[in-house]
């Protein structure tokens, strides 16, 4: 366990932005990232040559701080930093830039996710032929060619281990999807029963195309500051109170890698290993939590992660889930605008800006009353990192 | 025998060997020369106690079924005439956590039971490569 106790409150997100989120932008990534940042940089009430530093991370699939430098004009750029990685980098975007406010090497560091995941290169499929190499050689000849499918042994193994139920699966696909009725942004707004969930077709058992995230085109971005320089912006300061990431041993990747195989469980995530700097560094327990935003690439993720970090002992998730105190009126809302199953698959950043709205309180028909501080996280398997925000 | 026209492997420095004793019909493990540990898949050193000095031993090709899942859309186009199949994960006899991504050759994911026994056979499936399977212990 490390100690970052000495980072606690030091910096805060001052802006947050989106694109519209659709299949088919129309438009090139550079376009939706230059958009997204320019809307955060507007919102937090930064002028542009405040903003020195820029942090994204891509899947080869998306543009470079650089490029994003010079749509935005800026008269120098400092502290710049592209992470290789989906999940994982999500929240680790925010880190960097707590680092880099921190230390001193940059005043304001706006961080994003571009991509058009839908009408470009999809990661969940489509026509791409991937080839049998590294790891993936010892999986693709038979058949498992998708990171979607490296997701099936923690649903089954769950189900095995803990005899969680495809209902209990279910119950956390309804709830958000109930969210995201009430969000604009989210690409599913349809509400649906969980007779549609048992109706929904499989895609690869034991998971229906309703335990998938929705692929889609689209930007955020975020504007992470230091505290004193919060104090005097648009928006009440969202202070970043505990961060943390990584993971315990073989730390695979969970795309292709088949390191995890080694590992002894298929039914926890790196949030158990963590969590514990997480917590210390914010000087909380998961009590003091109000809502999460869970990255969930698929159902099953949020489902451990409650197990992982703290809110209910291992193999309960199912039940805890079930009982609906994860819906938005429950005793932890967790995926407030939708999730990755709703609102779209940002990659996490998403869930990061939507944390800062309910925290701000202006998350308007979906707000939870009285949301004081938030958990969210970025899932890569094995490895993952996570945020707890405060305002 | 009818083209093959799904995606083979692609042997590497780590992992040849592997697949030069699956044409022989053999199973071969990596093993640590140090600590006598077993490792999959193969890497360039041993997790356990840092050595780089590894060889191949046969093992039984004997395993338990530890998960499977069935894909009904497939996400690769070699694949589309396949649907719906099964991928299957087994852990061998040898060692615990030692677990191999395959396919049953003998039945369907209705007869998979976690922990039925099962045992390796190879399918070759070019004049380069036989993948390694497995079918049910009788």
């Amino acid at each position: 366990m490390y100690d970052a106790r000495g980072l606690k409150d030091k910096t805060a997100i001052t802006g947050i932005g989106w694109t519209e989120i659709s299949r088919n932008s129309g438009v090139s990534v550079l376009s939706l990232a230059a958009e997204a940042c320019k809307t955060a940089i507007d919102d937090a009430g930064l002028k542009m040559e405040e903003i020195d530093g820029i942090v994204t991370h891509n899947m080869s699939d998306s543009v470079m701080p650089q490029q994003v430098a010079t749509c935005l004009g800026l008269p120098q750029l400092g502290y710049h930093l592209e992470y290789w990685g989906g999940g994982p980098a999500s929240d680790q975007t925010i880190i960097n830039a707590v680092m880099a406010v921190a230390c001193g090497m940059a005043k304001n560091v706006v961080c994003f996710r571009a991509l058009n995941g839908r009408s470009g290169r999809r990661i969940g499929g489509g026509d791409e032929r991937p080839q049998a190499t590294s790891d993936s050689q010892f999986l693709i000849p038979y058949g498992w060619t998708s990171f979607l499918h490296s997701c099936a042994p923690w649903i089954h193994r769950h189900m095995v281990e803990y005899g969680t139920t495809e209902r209990q699966l279910g119950a956390l696909c309804v709830s958000q999807r109930h969210n995201a009725t009430m969000n604009e942004r989210a690409m599913l707004r349809k509400p649906i029963t969980i007779e549609d969930y048992l109706a929904s077709r499989w895609v690869a058992w034991p998971f229906r195309l309703l335990d998938i995230c929705i692929e889609v085109d689209g930007a955020v971005a975020l504007v992470v500051s230091s505290a004193e320089r919060a104090k005097s912006l648009k928006h009440s300061p969202v202070y970043i109170m505990g961060m943390a990431l990584g993971g315990g041993p073989l730390p695979s990747y969970y795309g292709m890698n088949i390191a995890a195989f080694l590992r002894n469980s298929h039914t926890e995530l790196f949030g158990k290993y963590i969590s514990p700097s997480l917590y210390r560094m914010a000087g909380i327990t998961p009590k003091d939590v109000d809502i999460i935003e869970f990255y969930d690439e698929m159902s099953i993720a949020p489902l451990m992660q409650l197990e992982d970090f703290g809110f209910c002992k291992k193999g309960e998730g199912g039940p805890f889930i079930e009982e609906g105190r994860t819906k938005l009126d429950g005793e932890l809302p967790v995926n407030t605008h939708g999730g990755f199953l709703s609102e779209g698959y940002l990659h996490g950043l998403n869930h990061v800006a939507e944390a800062v709205s309910q925290l701000r309180g202006d998350a308007g028909p979906r707000q939870v009353k009285d949301a004081e501080i938030a958990l969210t996280t970025g899932v890569g398997g094995e490895v993952g990192s996570a945020l707890l925000l405060r305002r | 025998m009818a083209e093959y026209k799904k995606p083979l492997p692609s042997p590497d420095e780590d992992t040849r060997e592997y697949w030069e004793g699956c044409k022989r019909h053999e199973l071969l493990m990596q093993r640590c020369n140090d600590c006598k540990t077993f490792r999959f898949p193969p890497l360039p050193m041993c997790p356990k106690c840092n050595s780089m000095k590894w060889g191949w031993s046969k093992v039984t090709g004997r395993g338990k079924i530890y998960s499977w899942f069935v894909v009904h859309q497939p996400t690769h186009p070699d694949f589309v005439d396949d649907v719906p199949y099964t991928v299957v994960i087994v852990e061998l006899d040898e060692q615990k956590g030692i677990r191999l991504p395959s396919n049953m050759v003998d039945c369907g994911p209705e007869d998979l039971k976690v922990g039925m026994p099962v045992e390796v056979v190879f399918d070759d499936v070019t004049e380069e490569f036989a993948l390694p399977k497995f079918k049910v212990v009788a």
